[in-house]
């Protein structure tokens, strides 16, 4: 079986995902192609040598709809030959675009695949693209739905994690974030947004707060709190979870993964392909997972993918040196942590989504070129990224430096 | 054209004036022959050019009390019979059976000529239906307007869930169709479920001013380009409010209830179609509806048999009717002055004494209290509140007693002064007056001994709060008399609740179960189970409260009382176990003796309680929740319940199916979804119910025994509507 490799990674910053967020004026196709247009003028690559282009996207609707990856081939100016897919998982999107790209490459059908995902969430809106798991009685009765922040909140309830708890998980995200736009640690992959006239529209991060302590945070109320008292939510996690007597409301703006608009693109190709365009590989897809898991809880499924990508692998959690897991909520990864008794120096690194946002069907890839900078700066070489999913599921990938 | 149940006189304006009048009944209610007549009253409207337009009124003194549930029995029946060959075709059959009143609801909507329903007082399920289907609606400021379907386990399947979600407002539609809510006419109107409210006398001549103002009688969804009121179910507004609406309604019914379950199917997908795929839809899920379990057995328990215990099923025949003018109550706190004001309701006198005439007065003021809050409601009127507070004589005077043909004695459960209650009221009481005691535990048989007249002695156990619970539980003694009973029974109906019979016991029926559930969820503290699992797993079994909860309410002083008093009667026999602990501990030692006293398995604090932290230090630590699976944890809190009736049964002190079924859902508020505690074993099957006491017997204890009853039925897999099918004379009679 060929191997796929990572051969190169490039994202864009992320921008408020509000009217006033820079971003805001730029047309989701554009951020996808931004990154294509990177990705191809850094590595001379020849597009008629790509094979495919897989990108993820949450809200593929309205500008992003009708499949934004063949959209953003010609916007980029790829060779027409080169074909485009959008592929959905909610917010893990961005990495199974990865490990779809990477499963091409592995069967021997593809050579030379991009994999990403974009988001423009100020444009689209988040929830734009609907759908029958909230909505459909069939669908949102068995699946126990929750609007995910309250799954949230019941995971924090559940393993016992307190609003304290969870502010000073913010605080060290944005410290660590802050730390790493400062040393730039960032500027390797980070490519800026530019106009037609070629001026820059953004070229870093923009909703970081690198200042947040713990007092600012605690001035913010819980936002997850009405909606389940008076949308009967926190009934329903208490029915999936029946020990529990009230659900503690702990997340807030400040503790939960910001809104913003990005977008990201891997190169990810045999070796046989990287010699044909005379690249090396930076990475080795080593193994990945998909799964389903306990619906209520929702943003627990990092945990569960763990547990069946290692024994996949045949590795244990002691074979990672880093750990790159999606921050949506706070109490995910204090979950995940708490779950393998990890040391918190070795997860999330260089801070996350509370601090840096969650482009959605961006991330996946963004965090997957984080990590792989990350291990390359600290000259390590295996690397796990996992994110939570909606209506309970969990993705995770393993990478290995060559 | 002449009808059985119709009458229909055209005027001289061409509006056909369609009476509703079924011969010998009292209310019109919806059944096969009901459904073809009106079938082909509507053909005559549409047929006729004389006629312009029509109103649906009822001959009697109410619209219509809905849907005959016997039909439905029936089509069930055929469809059982069928399935075995061919279960699609029988489920076809039963599909096609139960949409015929859609259809017809629906040429009468699309027919072409304006109908208006013209409603007086009770209209419920598919009286509704049928109103809802006309081009409009006037009622009378006595309207009783409801769907109650979900309360006996359907929903409104002809129509109603699509109608009233197009005409509503999204929340307050889906709260009346969820909850099967009784509307008044102000609230009818506000819901735009009706457009005119008007006198009784006015009703017809509204109508037909509505005919004369040119009624459009295309309705409003089947023109082009119709909005929904609520918006689309898949836009920005829906998903804020569907989400929702299916969390609140796992919240409220804990996924118990496929009725309730299926309107909201029926609703989200129906209200995204045209109307006629629309009432397609709902009719699909209708029939889905009908073959389940819970249906049938919330049907049979809790509209057929509370029907035929309300009719007086046990009331012996050869007893003349009771005619009650007065009564007497003894004791006026709290059960006592409920008695008195449900009783007074009725319009029958009551004398409601006490030790002081404070204490008389303060029962009396408390029937003040309740129609004060009816008047703030509107549901009654300040001259209402006045004849009823005239019919009590609050006093100190036994001797006011010597005209009642009924008294009720609702003193402290404490022996000596019932005895000398009992003794004060006899000597004035005529000699052919029955005597009742109120108590919810100690055996009738001894208390009447402090009678000259054992025979005119009887049980007659309330349920608190009175006026709002349904169920009264009445205890023959030893002596009892039929006429005793009749009395008991006569005065039952005429306060309008439903009566259980049961012969006497430690705990009659409903609290010896009570104090099994209770009992149970404290075995689970014993065993580990963190405290909210346990209460929530009683909620999510279908009990109104959690176990703990309802230990606090009983109060825990109390239990321990009666465990203290067990352990003494029994002596060297007795079994101590972790019962006897938690609660010494918690009464004993932590002096929580729960509700009362703010201090229990909860701390309460107003209307707010939480679970004691201190807990853990009583029964120790509990075990991860991982470790308890919670449907078994449900299972054990209703098996345990089904098992103690079942013995109840065996020992004779239950002997009517019927009553024990109704009795646990009215009186104790036993799963309603179940039909009961012995609908629930013959759900389960009696063979299957034998083998999960036997397996919880060697897990969780010997209390699980199964009885020598349930064993010799389990052999056979025997029913108990089987084996002791009650007989149902009554109710065939005098169906609806």
């Amino acid at each position: 079986m060929p191997e796929a490799y990572i051969y190169d990674h490039v994202r864009t910053p992320r921008g408020r995902g509000k009217k006033d967020g820079s971003l805001h004026e730029v047309p989701a196709v554009r951020l996808a192609a931004t990154a294509l247009e990177a990705l191809r003028d850094r590595n001379g690559l020849e597009t008629q040598k790509i094979d495919d282009v897989v990108l993820g996207c949450v809200d593929p609707v309205g500008e992003a709809g009708g499949d934004i990856a063949r959209a953003a081939v010609f916007a980029a100016g790829y060779d027409t030959s080169v074909p485009g897919m959008q592929i959905n998982r909610f917010c893990a999107s961005g990495l199974d675009a990865v490990n779809m790209a990477s499963a091409q490459v592995m069967s021997g059908q593809h050579k030379l695949v991009i994999a990403g995902g974009v988001e423009s969430m100020s444009r689209v809106g988040l929830g734009a693209s609907g759908g029958a798991w909230p909505i459909e009685p069939q669908v949102a009765i068995p699946s126990y739905f929750m609007p995910q922040g309250v799954s949230a909140d019941l995971i924090a309830t559940k393993y016992g994690f307190t609003r304290d708890d969870c502010d000073a998980y913010a605080v060290e995200s944005q410290k660590r974030a802050g730390k790493s736009w400062d040393e730039g640690r960032f500027s390797k992959s980070v490519v800026p947004v530019k106009d037609i006239n070629g001026i820059t529209i953004l070229a870093k991060d923009e909703h970081m707060r690198p200042e947040t302590d713990m007092q600012s945070l605690a001035s913010l109320n819980a936002s997850f709190e009405m909606m389940g008292s008076m949308g009967g939510f926190d009934a329903v996690g208490i029915q999936a979870h029946p020990e529990i007597e009230n659900v503690k409301h702990v997340h807030h703006a400040g503790n939960s993964s910001g809104i913003v608009d990005g977008s990201a693109a891997v190169l990810i190709g045999s070796s046989t392909a990287g010699r044909s365009i005379g690249m090396k590989p930076r990475a080795r897809i080593k193994a990945f997972a998909n799964i389903g898991s306990e619906p209520a809880l929702m943003l627990t499924g990092p945990v569960d993918v763990t547990e069946k990508l290692l024994k996949n692998a045949k590795m244990e959690m002691k074979d990672i040196d880093l750990i790159e897991i999606n921050e949506a909520f706070a109490s995910v990864v204090l979950r995940y942590q708490q779950a393998f008794d990890l040391d918190p120096q070795t997860v999330n690194v260089n801070g996350g989504a509370i601090a840096l946002g969650h482009p959605l069907g961006a991330t996946g890839a963004m965090i997957l070129g984080t990590v792989l900078d990350e291990l390359e700066r600290r000259d390590l070489n295996t690397a796990l990224v996992t994110l939570c999913i909606g209506a309970g599921m969990g993705t995770a990938t393993i990478i290995e430096r060559v | 054209m002449a009808y059985k149940n119709f009458t229909v006189e055209t005027d001289a304006d061409g509006f056909a004036l369609i009476t509703w009048d079924m011969p010998e009944k009292s209310m019109n209610v919806i059944d096969l022959s009901v459904m073809d007549e009106l079938d082909a009253v509507i053909d005559q409207v549409a047929g006729d050019d004389g006629i312009k337009g029509a109103v649906i009124t009822s001959g009697k003194s109410a619209f219509s009390g809905g849907a005959d549930l016997t039909m439905l029995e029936g089509l069930l029946k055929d469809f059982h019979v069928k399935r075995g060959d061919d279960p699609e075709e029988a489920a076809k059959m039963l599909f096609e059976g139960s949409r015929k009143l859609t259809l017809v609801y629906r040429k009468l909507e699309t027919c072409g000529k304006p109908f208006v329903a013209a409603v007086n007082s009770t209209c419920m399920g598919g009286g509704t239906e049928l109103a809802l289907a006309c081009h409009a609606r006037v009622v009378d400021e006595d309207l009783k307007m409801g769907l109650p379907e979900v309360k006996v386990g359907l929903f409104p399947g002809a129509g109603g869930t699509q109608r009233v979600m197009r005409m509503a407002d999204g929340q307050q539609g889906m709260q009346f169709l969820l909850q099967g809510r009784t509307l008044r006419a102000p609230n009818a109107k506000q819901m735009k479920l009706v457009n005119e409210v008007t006198t009784t006398k006015k009703l017809v001549a509204s109508a037909k001013k509505m005919l004369a103002a040119g009624l459009d009688p295309v309705k409003e969804w089947d023109k082009k380009g119709y909005k929904l009121p609520n918006g689309k179910v898949y836009s920005p507004a829906g998903f804020q409010f569907w989400p929702a609406a299916n969390a609140i309604y796992r919240r409220e019914t804990f996924d118990n209830y496929p009725g309730a379950r299926y309107l909201l199917h029926s609703v989200v997908e129906g209200l995204q179609l045209p109307m006629d795929l629309a009432l397609q839809v709902e009719s699909r899920y209708f029939a889905k509806v009908l073959q389940t379990p819970e249906a049938a057995n919330m049907i049979r328990s809790l509209f057929v048999s509370m029907q035929e215990l309300n009719k007086g099923a046990r009331r012996p025949e050869d007893q003349r009717p009771n005619k009650i003018k007065k009564i007497g109550v003894l004791g006026a706190g709290f059960m006592g002055a409920g008695i008195a004001y449900v009783t007074a309701q009725a319009g029958i006198e009551v004398v409601l004494i006490d030790r002081d005439q404070e204490a008389a007065d303060k029962g009396k003021a408390h029937s003040e209290e309740l129609m004060g809050k009816a008047i703030k409601r509107g549901r009654a009127t300040e001259e209402q509140k006045e004849k009823l507070l005239s019919k009590i004589t609050a006093t100190v005077d036994y001797d006011q007693l010597a005209e009642c043909d009924l008294v009720i004695e609702a003193v402290f459960e404490d022996r000596e002064i019932k005895k000398t209650v009992t003794e004060q009221a006899e000597a004035a009481m005529k000699s052919r007056a029955i005597y009742a005691s109120n108590t919810s535990t100690l055996p009738i048989t001894s208390l009447a001994q402090a009678s000259k007249r054992p025979k005119n002695f009887i049980g007659i156990h309330f349920f608190s709060p009175v006026d709002k619970m349904m169920l009264v539980e009445v205890i023959m003694g030893k002596k009892t008399s039929d006429r005793a009973l009749a009395m008991a029974l006569d005065y039952i109906k005429a306060i309008k609740k439903t009566p259980i019979v049961v012969n006497d016991s430690r705990g009659f029926y409903t609290s010896r179960v009570v104090m099994t559930y209770i009992r149970e969820g404290l075995m689970m503290l014993a065993d580990g189970v963190p405290a909210a699992m346990i209460e929530n797993a009683g909620k999510m079994a279908g009990m109104p409260v959690g176990p703990l909860s309802l230990g606090d309410e009983v109060a825990l002083d109390l239990a321990w009382k009666i465990v203290s008093a067990t352990r003494k009667d029994l002596g060297v026999k007795y079994v101590e176990g972790p019962l006897d602990n938690i609660l010494e501990e918690m009464v004993v030692k932590q002096e929580r003796f729960g509700r009362k006293n703010a201090k229990g398995f909860y701390d309460y604090k107003g209307k707010d309680k939480s679970l004691w932290p201190g807990i853990p230090d009583v029964v120790g630590q509990p075990k991860p929740a991982e470790s308890f699976n919670i449907e078994e944890l449900k299972q054990r809190l209703l098996v345990m319940q089904a098992l103690e009736t079942a013995r109840i049964f065996e020992e004779k002190c239950l002997t009517d199916v019927r009553e024990a079924d109704v009795g646990s859902i009215l009186g104790f508020g036993f799963a309603p979804y179940t039909g009961g505690t012995l609908s629930y074993i013959d759900m389960m099957g009696t063979t299957a119910f034998v083998d999960l006491c036997k397996k919880f017997t060697k897990k969780w204890g010997p209390r699980f025994k199964p009885n020598k009853l349930l064993r010799d039925m389990a052999k056979e897999n025997e029913r108990f509507y089987g084996k002791f099918a009650p007989k149902a004379e009554a109710a065939q009679k005098d169906a609806a």
